[in-house]
């Protein structure tokens, strides 16, 4: 049988086992749309705007763990994608994105909607490809599949001009499988690294672990579980990384880093082995590497061999899955005779008793950590909380004590504002039974407000916490600390009535501006099961995120709420970013 | 310090210029490059002669078998190799060199391989250090117009990359 390459991808797809592509049409893609509206296997979600597309495809993988597809036209729909497909890569995200491109004899020849493709998304895809002929067509898709999901996952562009879509060729079996002799991710852990690391592990008197979005992406939550119980050590998290562990366990240290607590960076201060799994020393991390850790020897589990040493020098680097290496250092250490490290715990709970999180209410306006706290009560702790970019992230981070991988979902990486809302829709597609909350900030709203229409037109019922403090907050408080209370450009003068927005959009608005109201008002708006709501919670525009390492600080440098001095305090470098 | 990075990658369109995108995205230094295919008319081979500390050095070779298309990377300085690169040089023939053009060429064992009226053009193949010395031996007003090929370089004996 004769299929054009339209017919030849979406036939792809479905062998792929996808179930939603997110997409938008467009000239270029037109034989694709008119092969998928011709089958029904399939669904396609029509966003909005393209960068919709790519974070609506994100959150729907980040939330099931399969990859999230994304369809976009030639020219702008490419380049629209480009920020999602960016935030994707640094949060390493499987994802495949089509993107059509003009017609081959017309590339390069500054065509209408012509845009190097693959030349603008090299730096930020995993890989790409541009298809010549139609042949490569399946062969193309699954080896796109194949690098997205396997390895360290990342998206993958498959840029096809339009002329092969049309082009018709006999089926040819898609392949079951894929093997490229220049693509062979390590799994298995040498043996050797994990008997050394587990010797180092018992003989270790202040250890800590510090896991990250690698035991996430890995499925490692179980093993990370029982090996950390096993051993009985400390566990703090990565922004990335929570829920992996249950924050609401006696061993966890809550998450650490620039806003991380005070017994989670004292602790890796003071650690004498610290051992990163699926976690790669990222600047918001480490705070100044050379104060960063100044005891400790590391052990450094990753999948990625190109993250051990990067930052910071591995003692004993592990290249492997972290569901196999954890599994392996279970097996290595279960009967083994560990260190007595109580006088550790012992001071781990004297960093625990600063409170860290510890907030003053006052009177007649909300605090934004207590709209988490309350958001993570009407819950009870089960919804998948997405987010957006700045303070509201903080402090759904630090709050909302995640007990369970992918209920946590936001921009770590490269930090996307606009992320928060598109991804909750990918999650509710993904998981209709789950609760999802996108908790956002005024700012970071209006970036992505198109997707509220094709939540209406999908009924993908999430429930939008918008912080409303009239700035962009995280700005602003730096503005507040580091540039003399110089407020450039951070306060939004002219906030649309977010109310009437939603309704307008078809949804339903409340405004809360008293504290007593909130808790009903969240009730209210999850009892709502079938729609989306969006609660424009009016909070302290001064609400500052606490604990703070300043750039340039280490892990015992923290800024901490109501105390005017930092806790220890060192020369510290503003210059940093 | 110095490396000669010996890459085999697959003998595709653009994964030269993921190679090169690779260097300026990180921020690391390409003294030179070259590439061409092998004898497996699948693969291509590249040579990037770059410097750093072991540091930068470890994650050059890292990021490199990251990328998809490449099959190995190898650091040659690290081992027993051998290494050549040439150059094609136009010496002016009325110059001082130019007339004892003879001379230079037998001492650097290279060749004259076009001659015109004005224009002797010579071949040098060698060690960077042999065309860097076989070119300050020129005046500089001697020398017309230079092109070099970057070092090309392959370990030595049995060992395959």
């Amino acid at each position: 049988m004769k299929l054009n390459g339209a017919e030849i991808l979406i036939d792809c797809l479905q062998k792929e086992e996808v179930e939603y592509v997110f997409g938008y049409p467009g000239g270029a893609v037109l034989h694709i749309y008119d092969a998928l509206e011709a089958q029904n296997k399939i669904s396609h979600i029509l966003v909005r705007h393209e960068q919709g597309a790519a974070h609506g495809a994100d959150g729907y993988a980040r939330s099931n763990g399969k990859p999230g597809v994304v369809l976009v036209t030639s020219g702008p729909g490419i380049t629209n994608a480009v920020t999602g497909i960016a935030t994707a890569h640094m949060d390493s995200i499987p994802m495949v994105v089509i993107s059509g491109q003009v017609p081959s004899p017309l590339i390069g020849m500054d065509a209408f909607q012509e845009v190097d493709a693959t030349g603008i998304t090299r730096s930020c895809v995993k890989h790409n490809f541009l298809i010549r002929d139609i042949s490569e067509i399946a062969s193309t898709v699954k080896k796109a599949f194949h690098i997205a999901t396997t390895g360290r996952p990342g998206p993958v562009v498959i840029d096809i001009p339009k002329d092969i879509t049309i082009a018709k060729m006999e089926v040819e079996e898609y392949p079951a499988t894929i093997e490229m002799r220049s693509y062979k991710p390590t799994i298995k852990a040498s043996d050797r690294q994990i008997k050394k690391a587990a010797e180092m592990l018992a003989n270790s008197k202040r250890p800590i672990l510090y896991a990250g979005g690698g035991c996430i992406i890995g499925n490692a939550s179980k093993e990370l579980r029982e090996f950390t119980r096993m051993v009985g050590f400390p566990i703090t998290q990565t922004l990335m990384g929570l829920g992996t562990y249950p924050m609401t366990d006696k061993q966890s240290l809550g998450m650490l880093g620039m806003h991380g607590t005070y017994e989670a960076n004292m602790a890796m201060h003071g650690s004498d082995c610290v051992v990163a799994i699926g976690s790669r020393f990222d600047d918001r991390i480490t705070g100044n590497l050379e104060k960063f850790c100044p005891t400790a020897k590391f052990i450094h589990i990753d999948i990625d061999p190109s993250q051990i040493s990067k930052n910071v020098v591995a003692d004993i680097p592990i290249v492997g899955q972290t569901k196999q290496v954890l599994q392996a250092l279970i097996d290595q250490m279960k009967d083994k005779k560990l260190e007595d490290i109580s006088s550790w715990w012992s001071q781990i709970e004297e960093w625990r008793k600063v409170d860290s999180l510890a907030y003053k209410k006052s009177p007649g306006v909300i605090k934004p950590q207590t709209v988490i706290e309350m958001l993570y009560e009407v819950t009870k702790g089960k919804a998948i909380v997405t987010s957006d970019v700045g303070q509201h992230q903080m402090w759904a981070a630090q709050y909302y004590l995640f007990d369970e991988p992918r209920q946590w979902i936001n921009s770590g990486g490269l930090g996307t504002m606009g992320f928060g809302l598109p991804a909750a829709m990918g999650a509710k597609l993904a998981m209709p039974d789950k609760d999802v909350a996108c908790v956002t900030g005024d700012g970071s709203i209006q970036m992505m407000l198109q997707e509220l229409s094709t939540m209406l037109q999908y009924s993908t019922p999430v429930k939008i916490i918008n912080l409303n403090n009239g700035y962009l907050g995280m700005v602003r408080q730096w503005q507040e600390f580091f540039y003399e209370k110089r407020y450039a450009m951070s306060y939004m003068d002219a906030l649309p009535d977010f109310v009437k927005l939603a309704e307008s959009y078809g949804h339903m608005g409340i405004r809360v501006e008293k504290e007593e109201d909130l808790k009903p008002a969240l009730i209210e708006a999850f009892n709502q099961k079938e729609r989306t709501v969006f609660l424009d919670i009016v909070t302290d525009p001064s609400e500052n995120v606490f604990p703070m390492i300043p750039a340039g600080g280490g892990h015992s440098d923290m800024l901490l709420a109501g105390r005017d001095e930092m806790v220890s305090k060192d020369e510290t470098d503003f210059n940093a970013v | 310090m110095r490396h000669i990075i010996s890459v085999i990658l697959e003998n595709e369109a653009g994964a030269l210029s993921r190679v090169a995108g690779l260097f300026t995205q990180r921020g690391f230094n390409i003294e030179s490059l070259t590439v061409a295919i092998t004898n497996d008319p699948s693969l291509s081979r590249m040579t990037i002669v770059s410097s750093g500390s072991d540091r930068v050095l470890e994650q050059i070779v890292k990021q490199l078998n990251k990328l998809i298309e490449v099959v190995k990377v190898s650091d040659l300085t690290s081992q027993d190799h051998v290494e050549r690169e040439l150059l094609l040089a136009k010496i002016s023939s009325s110059s001082k060199e130019g007339a004892n053009i003879k001379e230079l060429v037998e001492i650097f064992g290279c060749k004259v391989v076009d001659v015109t009226d004005k224009v002797y053009t010579i071949e040098v193949s060698g060690k960077t250090k042999k065309i860097n010395a076989f070119l300050d031996a020129f005046d500089p007003s001697s020398i017309i117009e230079i092109s070099r090929t970057g070092v090309t370089g392959i370990s030595r004996g049995k060992k395959l990359i």
